[in-house]
């Protein structure tokens, strides 16, 4: 069981209680291998027997259709389009994320509060007015951050993968540049900034994502299985303290060794 | 940075806040005429009508999909785009703005839902301070026999009801403006309301309003007349 922790104010009307999954966030600039790597590491969770669900930005019930429609019309203003975001991950957290962590499952969010922080950020708005709008969300279990080294390895990625710049992606709602990828490269550049800059404030895992996609996900897989077993660990620990203090003689590693079994 | 506080745009911006029932739209709707019989651009703006973000409140409250948090988000999402759009706009042009609710609403609202009141507040700090805001105090007894008798039936979030305090729509919605009200009290101080009392007459309240709106109109700025 995980001690449930906010960055800032406890969500109004949400019991504190501790819960037993786990919540990995997978963060990262546009097209670094993000929901490549979120798919890779969900089957192989599953493969190990963990109940898996996954989720990313505007893909809240409430809000994601408004926010996709509100997109397509470029209208946004930037106080607005902010909002509109944390309205959707308050609706996740709240009704999809929270529950599931409650049930047990492992979840993995492709992006977190961070990703909107950058994006506001470079917009101009106010970091620490940002900050403690998302003061709402809990403290995940693990921040997975897939750093590229710079905007070109990004530039490189979008025409490898034989997609265009988006218009989002490339920032043009501003514009930073005279076309879309001097916009691209220029928005790209600050949100790598801002990403460095919380790293160290908010414990990023940092993973090198300039590497193939098989030893990326390599290091993920190897991270991931950390953070559960060591819950699994303190888990039955307490299980076994339990026992022991009610008399029993079962020990710990009899416990670990039947987990084992189940698990592989 | 953008946080716009005490503005120093030419225009001028009147809110009206109160409970349900409490007369402010009535108030606000004789000013807005009377301004415009004066000669004055007006803009009027009112709580709840981003073309952007009404639908999406619009499904959310039909399918009871809101949380005090996301009902506030919401809300807020909405304002943020009145004012980038209707709001800023008009008062650097130099018009009079009229909003029906404001911030304070929110305020009032989300805090009676258990939102903690510095964070709703650091939401709203993007609003522009109004040039007067308008409490429009009504008796709770008052406020709730206005709505109950006029309307054929409460509404889900407008009686409190995803609270869960009562079963019973009325009891729930008494509950509900009892704490909304107990809010604005207190914002009286905080804020700087002026309060009108709602109980006296129509003809009589409005004769307040204009007065103290004519005070701020003569310093100049205002385009028109």
């Amino acid at each position: 069981m995980t001690e449930l922790t906010f960055y800032g104010n406890a969500l109004p009307g949400v019991e504190r209680e501790a819960y037993s999954g786990k919540l990995i966030v997978i963060e990262g600039s546009d097209g670094v291998g993000r929901s490549t790597q979120t798919a890779i590491l969900r089957t192989w969770l599953e493969s190990r027997g963990h109940a898996v669900i996954d989720t990313g930005m505007t893909r809240s019930v409430l809000a994601g259709r408004g926010i996709k429609e509100a997109k397509l019309g470029h209208t946004l203003g930037r106080l607005t389009m902010q909002l509109f975001y944390a309205t959707d991950f308050a609706d996740r957290l709240e009704n999809e994320i929270m529950p599931a962590l409650r049930a047990g499952f492992i979840v993995l969010t492709d992006r977190y509060i961070y990703s909107a922080i950058a994006r506001a950020v470079v917009r101009g708005v106010d970091p620490a007015w940002i900050r403690s709008i998302y003061g709402i969300a809990m403290v995940p279990d693990a921040v997975f951050y897939l750093r590229a080294k710079n905007a070109e390895q990004l530039v490189k990625r979008v025409l490898m993968s034989g997609r265009k710049f988006d218009f989002w992606e490339s920032g043009m709602d501003m514009p930073l540049g005279e076309d879309f990828y001097d916009s691209f490269v220029a928005y790209q550049t600050r949100l790598l900034k801002q990403f460095d800059e919380m790293s160290v404030e908010y414990g990023f895992r940092v993973v090198d994502a300039s590497r193939s996609i098989k030893r990326v996900a390599a290091e993920l897989k190897r991270a991931t299985a950390k953070i559960i077993d060591a819950g699994t660990l303190e888990a039955l620990q307490a299980a076994s303290n339990k026992s022991m203090a009610a008399g029993s003689t079962t020990r710990i590693e009899d416990l670990l060794q039947v987990e084992g079994a189940s698990n592989h | 940075m953008i946080s716009y506080g005490e503005h120093r745009f030419p225009g001028k911006l009147f809110v009206v806040e109160g409970t349900d029932g409490s007369g402010k739209s009535t108030q606000l709707a004789l000013l807005h005429q009377w301004l415009i019989a004066e000669g004055y651009p007006v803009v009027f703006s009112e709580w709840n009508s981003s073309p952007l973000v009404k639908d999406t409140t619009r499904r959310a409250k039909k399918r009871r999909l809101f949380t005090p948090t996301t009902f506030s988000l919401i809300h807020a999402t909405d304002f943020a785009d009145r004012t980038e759009r209707d709001i800023i706009v008009p008062l650097k042009a130099g018009a009079i703005v009229l909003a029906d609710r404001y911030i304070y609403t929110a305020f009032a609202r989300d805090v009676a839902r258990g939102c903690d009141r510095a964070w709703v507040r650091e939401l709203y700090r993007f609003a522009v301070k109004p040039t007067v805001g308008f409490f429009f105090r009504a008796p709770l007894n008052i406020a709730i026999d206005r709505i109950v008798s006029g309307r054929p039936q409460l509404k889900y979030y407008e009686s409190g009801m995803d609270m869960g305090w009562s079963d019973d729509p009325e009891e729930s919605f008494t509950i509900f403006q009892g704490k909304i009200l107990e809010e604005y009290d207190q914002m009286v101080k905080e804020f700087g309301l002026t309060v009108i009392d709602a109980t006296r007459s129509i003809e009589n309240q409005q004769k307040i309003v204009r007065s103290i709106v004519t005070r701020h109109l003569n310093g100049g700025g205002v385009v028109g007349k």
